[in-house]
């Protein structure tokens, strides 16, 4: 099954990366950005029954660093 | 006294590490690879040298965390094995969860690479011991991914304790409370983002480097 992974900044950290596309958006003239926050989504292909438990630990342990990001995952491809 | 220096795919300042110690502690250092289980017994101290671990993958330090060299190195710490961490290498123990913390992206977005004036904040750690609160040091700094983050909680429980062991003078990259390095609870893990084994040498400008390293080279033969 796939599985799709959202890891973003948390609130509160700056996004250096975002305000410089926030930036380039200005310069294109598109008007009434107010932020934009660059993430990053990791799509897995998981083996079929593979627990919701099992893919949270995935993202605690490694796809995800806590102290700095949140994550979100839905199951793209159910079994 | 032996020391130990890991390398990583991608690490590219373990050799410059490796003659830095071997300057301070008279001895050619234990290299260690990344899928090494084990540091010997008899390794005294520990260096995560800088560079690009897994080609900075996922996050700068993520993937050598989670390395088999790495439980070895969390093994040691906690015996108090002193390990020292720069730039990658403080990435690396962040990651690790071994020191608080992470670093993110500069601030400006740009790499920077030039000599940061450093100034000394505590001294309880073994690579800040025998230097003076307020001292300034002057050790070149090459990060793009330097800027120190912590919860504000975090960040004033480790000012409360001693564990921010140096600051930038001028805060480069944009650290939250201008922090450079930190340490560990026990004062024995410490992490860096500036590189002192490129000031070991009247020829690289100057030789503050040896001033973090030669304290705990001196415990460890003394």
């Amino acid at each position: 099954m796939q599985v799709r992974v959202h890891v973003s900044l948390k609130p509160g950290v700056l996004d250096p990366q975002g305000r410089a596309v926030l930036h380039a958006l200005e310069g294109l003239g598109f008007d009434g950005v107010q932020d934009v926050r660059v993430g990053r989504v990791i799509d897995l292909e998981v083996a079929d029954g593979t627990s919701a438990d099992t893919i949270d630990a995935m993202c605690r342990q490694l796809l995800a660093n806590l102290v700095i990001e949140n994550y979100s995952f839905t199951v793209t491809e159910p079994a | 006294m032996t020391a130990a220096v890991i390398t990583f795919p991608g690490s590219n300042c373990d050799r410059d590490m490796a003659v830095a110690l071997e300057q301070v502690t008279g001895r050619s250092p234990v290299r260690l690879w990344h899928r090494d289980t084990q540091v010997p017994r008899h390794v005294d101290m520990i260096a995560v040298p800088g560079g690009f671990s897994y080609g900075d993958y996922l996050r700068s330090g993520a993937l050598a965390a989670r390395s088999p060299i790495m439980r070895a190195v969390a093994e040691a710490a906690a015996r108090g094995v002193p390990v020292l961490g720069v730039c990658n290498g403080f990435q690396i123990l962040c990651e690790a969860g071994l020191l608080p913390g992470a670093l993110l992206r500069n601030a400006g977005q740009t790499f920077i690479c030039r000599t940061a004036e450093l100034e000394v904040a505590s001294t309880a750690s073994v690579f800040t011991a025998d230097l003076e609160v307020g001292e300034t040091l002057r050790i070149p700094v090459a990060h793009h991914d330097g800027n120190f983050f912590a919860a504000e909680e975090v960040l004033d429980r480790l000012e409360q304790s001693g564990r921010v062991v140096l600051r930038y003078v001028d805060n480069l990259n944009g650290s939250r409370r201008a922090i450079a390095g930190v340490a560990n609870e026990a004062g024995n893990v410490v992490g860096m983002m500036p590189h002192p084994e490129r000031a070991v040498d009247a020829a690289h400008g100057g030789t503050d480097g040896l001033k973090l390293l030669r304290h705990c080279a001196a415990l460890a033969l003394g």
